[in-house]
């Protein structure tokens, strides 16, 4: 019993953990139907901003370390945010008519973000030390939950929960929205949907931002951190149905608790092929994802 | 009239070009070469796919690996005197899979390294294309299709040989394939199949089949309904593809000597993409001289400048796609259509058209 | 109209021409040296260094780059080799296995170097062994592997599996229980070592209660560590590779499974390793190898100060970085030896020349090609360095075949 649940508790982590790194991809994806293969820079650039701010907290304020973690996290999306606002400004405004080009062009991008990593950082990895209040876990019923993971699955509440505000409570959040539904008619109806988009893609960066920086509790901080997630976000984005938030959150705690269980009954190999080959079947069944919805429109 | 003419002057300086290639390199650049021409006729199907009929795959390392792996098994088995690959021993494996037996003839194993890929590109095809899955979901899709063969390729490694895949073959029946006289043949063996490939391809593109893949391009739902069934049309030309791709994999591991599952991987396949996009997808020839053109480049960077090629190279694909989203082909038109301007105009009204050939 | 047509025709010619310019530049340079003499022309002579300084594997091979510029810089300032500085030809294998195989073609081919020091994962090596084998050229591979190869063109300096694998399994059962864990990453080198292990295992009284293979670059290691909590080990033997050490070790702290509880032993966590994993999580971990930082030899001293020196004080030496600095000078005293640059004479000579290596005295096995090496485990201490735990006393000879080991006989050879 203890097993199934601690498996469980492992699933919605994994799934936590997988869908803050789509939710970023979901709504540059959902929105502008641009295939963002550079994400997973923003990924990596996000763990980077963290172990930076360890090393000045480190050399200038010793004392307040155990903090330094929390800022980390508004620093990480806003460093993101920012590059991520950069690029669209540069690069990824010219190809919203091309979801393929962008795919290409972003992929450029992506070379280039990580070798300028590896020219900054050099190529081993880096160890970011977590603060001390982080280690260590709950024991409850003779199961440990690491503290770790605990805070990164409030941390993924919280960016919803701020999503979801941010949708649905403000006006930019709104105009957003609205051209995510129907670009058309919100333009019609006096949306400058050039600014949304640019709004979108750098609160999609800056999410991915927050996504490296808890991922630097769990993993490995190199230059190639982010390609290790970034087929998975993109699964997980089209199983929940393009565009559908609360699809994609399903998506991800599904495909984590999923995944994990697969691999408890069998090797981490055979899940991960398992766990392919049932997403691309299911899309056969469902090719619009959890979320989607039948529409009389073509095209 | 003339333009055709004209199409034909640009094929024959292409191959007139690849066929004395080989007098003027030294032995390892021939070698590259050959390399790179088996990259043009992946490219070549790419380009029928992607610039043609629209359909963006992610999954061609696939297609490729699987061609190259039956054509180094049937090699493996030739280099291995004691009947076992080395590898199989390692694992503890005493007799032969029956998979691999089957191998032992080199018809099948070149058979099956154009037949395999193309059949499941047509199961593949069929399911997702019926369910009319398409666009950016498709390419997606054929992503999981990589994870998932690479995976299984890396984890059944008593018989395939895992990470490191086949290597180390020493002939080709019974003909030592490092001999300059096996190079030589091997090279315009290549150069035969490219062209084979592109006048084939060429000549899909100008027939009735050819304008309803451009069709399925630019009004998938219109041509519903007209009264044609895309699917199988798209089945079709996504097979056709894979099928380049595998037999691109035979000459490649034929040449290069080596297969393993990386070769199959996201990346290998997001490439393959590109050597079309920066040659021109929509010109078959464009395709096939961008996938020399780019991996001479990147061999060329990767020489002189080992550690920054990949930002020259990422700098490459962002230059080309932001300014020349028709590829170096376009570039050719572009040319072209400023000398055109001086002279007739008439003739500049027809020069797009050109680009989708 | 012609004039149009001529037009293309240069435009086309001059792309295509553009293409291969690159290539037939180095053709004719390629022309001139291989008139010259073979190998070796004026006062230098050209050898290849060949690691992925891009890609997934630019983390590990770039310090067996500088290690290798190192012992080159030091034998240039030295006088050279048989009078001639060394001049090396850097190349980038990109992680990428094919490449490999088509940068050595190059080197041995248009650069003609004397020989080859590169290489880092099995695939890498096996991508290359036909091109050394077929163009009759030497390559020296410094990294531990699986064992199960000697080809008659490749020295091998990094430990085979009796020099690692073997021993360290020997000591576990000794010092730490029987019960084994084995997890590894996805490939060659775990499946292999593991299969060993299971023998040994078997023929010791010992017993793996399970055997966990990850894919590359796995990142979540909740469920495997589920999996060790119920199947209660003495001790987890780890194959993992690159990453995947980073994530396993952090989750497994966060489960609350410490050094003391079950001691996990690596072969290959090294000191570089250490930094991107965090001491905190390692302290108290083993790991097998042949050096460290802080063995404690004359030659490790200088070594250690040198690479420092030169790289800056924020670098630390590891087993393949030694293992690449080792071979740069096992050539050379084979090549002395053998007064030649000329490969089957320095392979002729290669047999029975020792070094005192920063490792200790190493020496070249002349049936083989591997060398011998001495065996020693180490104790992650809280600096991030290791403390040596346990030694084999004395170089031990490399068996990469387990021909000597009575159990291994029914692992097929």
């Amino acid at each position: 019993m203890s097993v199934i649940l601690m498996q469980l508790f492992n699933g919605i982590s994994l799934g936590s953990i997988l869908l803050l790194v789509a939710l970023g991809l979901a709504i540059t994806f959902g929105q502008m139907n641009i295939i963002n293969m550079a994400h997973g820079e923003f990924i990596m650039i996000g763990a980077y901003t963290t172990y930076v701010l360890q090393q000045v907290f480190q050399q200038q304020f010793p004392d307040a370390f155990g903090t330094y973690f929390l800022l980390a996290i508004p620093v990480a999306f806003l460093v993101a945010a920012f590059i991520g606002l950069l690029m669209e400004k540069t690069i990824v405004k010219f190809l919203y008519e091309r979801p393929s080009d962008s795919l290409l062009a972003t992929w450029g991008v992506s070379l280039i973000l990580q070798q300028t990593a590896r020219s900054i950082f050099g190529a081993p990895n880096v160890a970011v030390a977590a603060p001390e209040w982080l280690n260590g876990g709950l024991s409850l019923a003779g199961m440990t939950f690491p503290y770790k993971r605990l805070f990164i699955l409030g941390l993924v509440l919280l960016s919803v929960l701020f999503l979801f505000i941010y949708l649905y409570r403000t006006n930019s959040g709104r105009r957003m929205k609205a051209v995510t539904m129907n670009r058309e008619m919100a333009s019609c109806l006096g949306v400058s949907t050039r600014k949304v988009d640019s709004t979108a893609f750098a609160i999609g960066s800056g999410l991915a931002g927050i996504a490296g920086c808890s991922l630097t509790l769990l993993g490995s901080i190199g230059p190639t951190l982010g390609t290790a997630y970034i087929v998975d976000a993109f699964m997980i984005v089209v199983l929940g149905g393009v565009g559908k938030l609360k699809g994609t959150i399903l998506a991800g705690v599904m495909l984590g608790i999923f995944s994990t269980f697969v691999e408890f009954s069998t090797s981490a190999t055979i899940a991960k092929m398992i766990v392919f080959a049932v997403i691309i079947l299911f899309l056969q069944w469902k090719p619009t994802g959890f979320a989607g919805v039948r529409v009389r429109a073509l095209d | 009239m003339i333009k055709k003419y004209r199409q034909g002057a640009y094929y024959g300086i292409f191959f007139l070009f690849l066929s004395v290639a080989p007098f003027f390199l030294t032995d390892f650049r021939a070698g590259l070469l050959a390399k790179f021409l088996c990259y043009g006729i992946i490219a070549v199907g790419i380009s029928l796919l992607w610039g043609y009929t629209g359909i963006l795959s992610l999954g061609h390392g696939v297609f490729f690996g699987l061609g190259a792996y039956c054509m180094a098994m049937y090699l493996k088995l030739e280099a291995s005197p004691s009947g076992i690959p080395d590898f199989m021993e390692w694992n503890g494996i005493t007799e032969l899979p029956f998979i691999w037996t089957m191998f032992k003839n080199p018809v099948f194993a070149i058979a099956a390294a154009v037949l395999v890929p193309s059949l499941i590109a047509a199961f593949i095809g069929y399911v997702t294309f019926k369910n009319r899955i398409k666009g950016v979901f498709f390419s997606i899709i054929s992503q999981a299709v990589v994870v998932v063969t690479v995976t299984l390729f890396i984890g059944a490694q008593q018989i395939t040989g895992g990470t490191s895949g086949l290597t180390n073959f020493f002939t080709v029946f019974q003909v030592p394939l490092t001999d300059s006289g096996t190079k030589t043949i091997l090279y315009y063996v290549t150069v035969f199949t490219l062209f084979l490939i592109m006048a084939l391809s060429f000549g899909l593109t100008k027939t009735r089949f050819g304008k309803i893949l451009i069709a399925i391009r630019d009004g998938e739902n219109r041509l519903r309904f007209l009264g044609y069934n895309p699917t199988g049309y798209k089945v079709f030309i996504y097979a056709l593809s894979a099928a380049f791709a595998g037999l691109a994999g035979v000459l490649f591991v034929l040449q290069v000597g080596i297969i393993s599952p990386e070769m199959m991987g996201i990346i290998p396949s997001v490439e393959m993409v590109l050597w079309a996009a920066i040659g021109g997808r929509f010109s078959i020839l464009g395709a096939a001289a961008g996938a020399i053109l780019t991996n001479s480049a990147k061999s060329y960077l990767s020489e002189s400048y080992p550690e920054f090629w990949t930002i020259f190279l990422g700098a490459l694909f962002l230059v080309v796609v932001l300014y020349l989203p028709n590829g170096l082909a376009g570039l050719v038109e572009k040319v072209k259509l400023r000398f055109a301007k001086k002279e007739k105009k008439e003739e500049v009204k027809h020069a797009g058209d050109s680009l989708v050939s | 109209m012609g004039r149009k047509k001529g037009l293309l025709a240069i435009v086309v010619m001059s792309m295509l021409l553009a293409a291969c310019s690159s290539q037939i530049e180095t053709a004719t340079e390629g022309t001139e040296s291989a008139s010259k003499a073979a190998v070796s022309d004026g006062d230098s002579v050209k050898v290849g260094i060949l690691h992925s300084l891009s890609g997934t594997m630019a983390i590990s091979e770039v310090s067996l780059r500088d290690a290798e510029q190192m012992a080159i810089d030091e034998i240039n300032a030295d006088g050279g080799v048989l009078g001639k500085q060394i001049e090396p030809v850097i190349e980038d294998g990109a992680s990428d296995w094919p490449t490999y195989a088509e940068k050595a073609r190059k080197l041995l081919q248009e650069d003609k170097v004397a020989t080859i020091f590169g290489g880092w994962t099995s695939a890498s090596r096996k991508a290359m062994l036909p091109v050394v084998e077929q163009n009759k050229g030497l390559l020296w591979y410094p990294v531990q592997y699986e064992g199960m190869e000697a080809s008659p063109n490749i020295f091998y300096t990094g430990a085979t599996t009796n020099q690692q694998i073997v021993p360290a399994v020997d000591w576990l059962l000794e010092n730490e229980g029987i019960k084994f864990f084995l997890i590894g990453s996805d490939y060659v080198f775990p499946r292999t070592a593991n299969q060993i292990i299971n023998a040994q295992l078997k023929a010791k009284g010992g017993k793996a209660v399970a055997e966990e293979y990850t894919p590359m670059g796995h990142t979540d290691y909740n469920t495997v560590i589920s999996k060790i909590k119920s199947s209660k080990p003495d001790v987890i033997f780890n194959t993992l590779n690159g990453d995947s050490n980073v994530a396993f070790f952090k989750q497994l702290k966060d489960a609350g499974i410490t050094a003391e509880d079950i001691p996990v032993l690596s072969v290959s966590v090294a000191e570089e390793e250490i930094r991107g994993i965090g001491t905190d999580v390692l302290e108290g971990h083993y790991a097998a190898w042949n050096y460290y930082q802080t063995t404690d030899t004359p030659e490790n001293k200088s070594f250690v100060d040198n690479y420092k020196k030169k790289y800056g004080e924020d670098r630390v030496t590891a087993d393949p970085i030694e293992a690449a600095y080792t071979a740069v000078y096992l050539w050379k005293a084979a090549v002395e030896k053998a007064g030649s640059f000329e490969v089957d004479k320095v392979k002729a000579a290669a047999g029975g020349i020792e070094f005192k290596a920063p490792s200790g005295v190493v020496k070249v096995d002349g049936e083989n090609q591997h060398i011998y090496k001495t065996v020693r485990i180490g104790q992650v201490q809280g600096d991030g360095q290791f403390k040596e735990v346990w030694n084999s006393g004395e170089a031990v000879k490399p068996d990469p075949y387990l021909k000597t080991y009575d159990w291994a006989s029914g692992l097929k050879k």
